[in-house]
């Protein structure tokens, strides 16, 4: 009688979850691994719904029409077969999240209700009420704790995924990772192993992304020899709320509303906002785009903002911060269609936005790029898999709004089944050696870094990583300072070199934990630049203003990153995209 | 000009077996910090207001806008978020402890994993059959999805259990947090087909009569859960349920 299949899945968000629950409920045997207890998943985050084409307001909405608005959204970078396959599912998905008693909005009738999104003609967005990431992580949470409960499921909450175990032939047989209390390095198991490990905003220092979303182990597996593809298609969100430790979102209702943007036109200008005069502030959006004015699209207004901060220095306080302002409209009127967003924004920063103006800044969202994966979500190392934002697969060039939180159940879905059926066709290890041998080169990392005696602070270099990153890494780019931006990486990776850790100890070390994802993030963030810096055009998320136009006919092709062990770098190649069903044409909105 | 810089107060644990001692920071200010951003100033630069190097301080802490609930400790004196509490409306030295009903991991982290078992025991989930099509979830109504979705709101952050009375070793009390989620999928067609056994395991030692109605769980919750209306109601419920079960009907 074969043995039970022992599956390792790494992250606890909707796409880990969406795989455990799958092999638990096929009659696998789940270890989750997180980093946060699962239901504190970034996941959370997401507000605005899931997209899926239920064709439930009479528009005659379809599953195909779906799938063009993805790929058409995502300017033909994503491979059609996949995308088209998540849009005919995603019906499924949401009567399956129905069921999980999700809190849904409904309609009169007691059926699902839907809004309208960035991308689309058609009310495609299920939701519950502005929080449904969180409401829809809670319902896979819930059947993952029923598995737990019947023994199908052990978690690993608190631990940190630290690398891939690879047997001689470079097949993945389990993990390494580290229990973030005792700080025991442990090799574990596995027939097969789902990465589903999020997003990579720390790279860019602050991002709307939570603190475990650094990219680390999507970085470790790729320094491993798994290929990393699109890492330089990064989605920037034109109107985040800037905080000193994190960015937060503010919807685009804010400007739907009347909102202006507008920066003082005196460099430096010290004034209260509210004691500036007409006459001392810029309305650059107004001035620029007459016809839009404040209402141009999002990747316009993003660089519009940039340029303004950037390259006119212009930011509010010499600060990256540019004016979003509400208070010429009437208080009644606010609190009638704005009420919701504007308690976020008032809760966090303090100010009341019916009095001052807010001060907002475009912010890292999420990453199109991660580990290249192939249709069953399998990553060029065997018996690996991915699933969710930490691979490349569903956004092409850039993402459409609620497609993130159905491209991860879905990713998860066809995870979980595929790791499963390649467990129980996978040959047995002959020799056990793999598990001492990575866990001890993992055990020698901790030790060099604990004994690490130089004076460099980790957080110091993370900051500058960041700034660095954000500056010529998002929304403009160009080739110039994408070459400085690598060769400032080779420097902090050199400075690295010379940490000097202020905590010893070895227990519950958050800093030292830290300072070992930074190494990954500093790894990562050469494939973004260097990515960057290959694409000589503008496609999607990626602009450069030296090459304005895309250009299928050099570009039309999937980025593939290896890490090149011996030159210490990411090498690059291309690879074709699977153009089979709807023939590109120019994205203009 | 001087530098302008704020004054906090940290309690500092090395280990759960550790005695517990206090260190003192002043660190630059900027506007708009939060508690959460003061300690990544700390971790920029440990070293305490008397000038002696320390350790960067350890918390939970993930999405930083109070909706993963990782954050909670108690400042100036009271359970809270640390991403949502603004330093320009806090007094100082601001008071930063970890929770008090919790063992402690280490400084302001501590173990909260009793309420995920608590979950566990009150079976809050959907019964599902299977995750393969069958069909549409049941037709409900706006009103119910408006009652569901306050309880669904919880993030687990533990707050109502530091400020309740009743939540300590002796009672064992499983909480308002527990209970408001049996309310949530008692109120749900699928979900009530376990509704009995939920209602049994909050009956015995630490169920819902261990409430003794002190309201401080309300007061403050972060998310504005009506946590007391959801414990009479669950406390109806189980009334029901055990003269039910007494009489065998």
């Amino acid at each position: 009688m074969a043995k039970t299949p022992r599956i390792i899945v790494v992250g606890g968000g909707l796409a880990g979850l969406s795989a455990v629950i799958k092999i638990a409920e096929l009659g696998g045997q789940v270890d989750l691994f997180s980093i946060v207890p699962v239901k504190r998943s970034h996941s959370v985050c997401a507000q605005g719904g899931i997209n899926a084409a239920k064709n439930l307001k009479g528009e005659g909405d379809s599953t195909f029409q779906h799938f063009d608005d993805s790929i058409y959204g995502g300017d033909f970078l994503a491979n059609q077969t996949p995308v088209k396959a998540m849009c005919e599912a995603a019906p499924g998905i949401i009567d399956l999240l129905d069921r999980m008693g999700v809190p849904f909005n409904r309609t009169a009738e007691g059926v699902l209700d839907f809004r309208r999104f960035g991308g689309t003609l058609y009310h495609r967005t299920a939701f519950a009420g502005a929080t449904t990431g969180q409401q829809l992580l809670y319902a896979l949470d819930e059947q993952v704790r029923r598995f737990e409960d019947e023994g199908r499921v052990r978690k690993y909450e608190h631990w940190e995924f630290l690398s891939a175990v690879l047997d001689s032939k470079r097949t993945c047989r389990g993990i390494c990772a580290m229990d973030l209390h005792s700080m025991e390095v442990r090799a574990f198991p596995a027939d097969a192993v789902i990465l589903a490990t999020g997003g990579i905003g720390a790279i860019f220092g602050k991002s709307t992304n939570s603190v475990v979303c650094t990219g680390s182990a999507q970085s470790a597996v790729y320094q491993q020899g798994a290929f990393y593809a699109n890492g330089e298609f990064i989605q920037v969100h034109p109107t985040a709320i800037p905080g000193e430790d994190k960015l937060r979102l503010m919807s685009e209702s804010a400007r739907g509303e009347g909102g202006r943007v507008w920066v003082p036109k005196q460099k430096g200008d010290k004034r209260d906002a509210k004691s500036i005069p007409e006459s001392a502030r810029w309305y650059f959006l107004e001035e620029w785009y007459p016809k839009y004015g404040n209402l141009v699209p999002r990747d316009v207004a993003t660089r519009a903002i940039h340029k303004v901060v950037y390259e006119h220095e212009l930011g509010i306080d010499g600060k990256p911060m540019v004016y979003l302002d509400l208070t010429h409209i009437d208080r009644n009127t606010l609190d009638r269609k704005l009420e919701g967003i504007l308690e976020i924004y008032e809760k966090f920063v303090g100010d009341d936005p019916r009095d001052t103006p807010m001060k907002i800044f475009p912010g890292m969202h999420y990453t199109m790029g991660g580990l290249w994966v192939d249709f069953n979500q399998q990553t060029s190392i065997p018996g690996l898999f991915a699933a969710g934002e930490c691979e490349y697969q569903y956004h092409g060039a850039n993402r459409l709004g609620a497609n993130s939180l159905v491209s991860c159940i879905y990713g998860g879905f066809i995870s979980g089944p595929q790791a499963l059926s390649y467990a129980k066709n996978a040959k047995a290890l002959d020799a056990n050696g793999c598990y001492d041998s990575e866990r001890k080169r993992q055990e020698e990392i901790n030790d060099r870094l604990m004994k690490s005696d130089g004076s460099e602070n980790p957080f110091q270099i993370w900051r500058e990583l960041g700034e660095l990153m954000t500056k010529n890494c998002t929304v403009i780019r160009y080739n110039k300072n994408l070459e400085q931006t690598d060769a400032k990486l080779v420097e902090l990776l050199e400075r690295y070199r010379k940490i000097n850790l202020s905590d010893r100890t070895m227990w519950a070390n958050t800093s030292f934990v830290f300072t070992r994802q930074l190494l990954n993030m500093l790894q990562l963030a050469r494939v973004v630049a260097k990515g960057a810096q290959l694409r000589d055009e503008s496609r999607g998320a990626h602009y450069k203003p030296d090459f304005p136009d895309r250009n299928d006919e050099k570009f039309l092709k999937t980025t593939k990153a290896h890490f090149a062990p011996d030159a210490d770098e990411p090498k690059f190649e291309y690879e074709p995209v699977d153009t089979s069903m709807i023939k590109p044409r120019p994205r203009k909105y | 000009m001087a530098e302008r810089t704020i004054r906090l107060k940290i309690k500092r644990q090395a280990g759960p077996e550790a005695e517990a001692r206090w260190e003192e920071f002043e660190v630059p200010y900027h506007a708009g910090m939060n508690v959460i951003s003061a300690m990544m100033e700390i971790a920029l630069r440990p070293v305490t207001k008397e000038g002696t190097a320390t350790t960067p301080v350890v918390y939970d802490s993930n999405c930083l806008e109070e909706i993963c609930g990782s954050c909670a400790m108690v400042i100036n004196g009271r359970a809270r978020m640390a991403c949502s509490a603004l330093i320009d409306k806090l007094d100082q030295p601001v008071k930063i402890e970890p929770l008090t009903k919790f063992p402690v991991v280490r400084d302001l982290a501590v173990d909260r994993g009793v309420l995920f078992e608590n979950l566990k025991k009150l079976k809050a989930w959907i019964p599902l059959d299977g995750t393969y099509d069958l069909g549409t979830g049941p037709r409900m109504g706006q009103k119910v999805q408006e009652e569901r979705y306050p309880l669904s709101n919880c993030i687990s952050c533990t707050c109502c259990m530091e400020a309740c009375p009743q939540f300590n070793d002796k009672t064992n009390f499983v909480g308002a947090a527990a209970i408001s989620q049996v309310a949530l999928f008692n109120d749900h067609p699928t979900g009530a087909m376990l509704k009995e056994e939920r209602l049994r395991a909050l009956m015995g030692d630490g169920g819902v009569h261990e409430c003794g109605y002190a309201q401080n769980c309300v007061e403050v919750c972060p998310k504005g859960i009506p946590l007391t209306r959801s414990i009479s109601r669950v406390a109806g419920q189980v009334m029901i349920q055990s003269i039910k079960d007494l009489f065998g009907t």
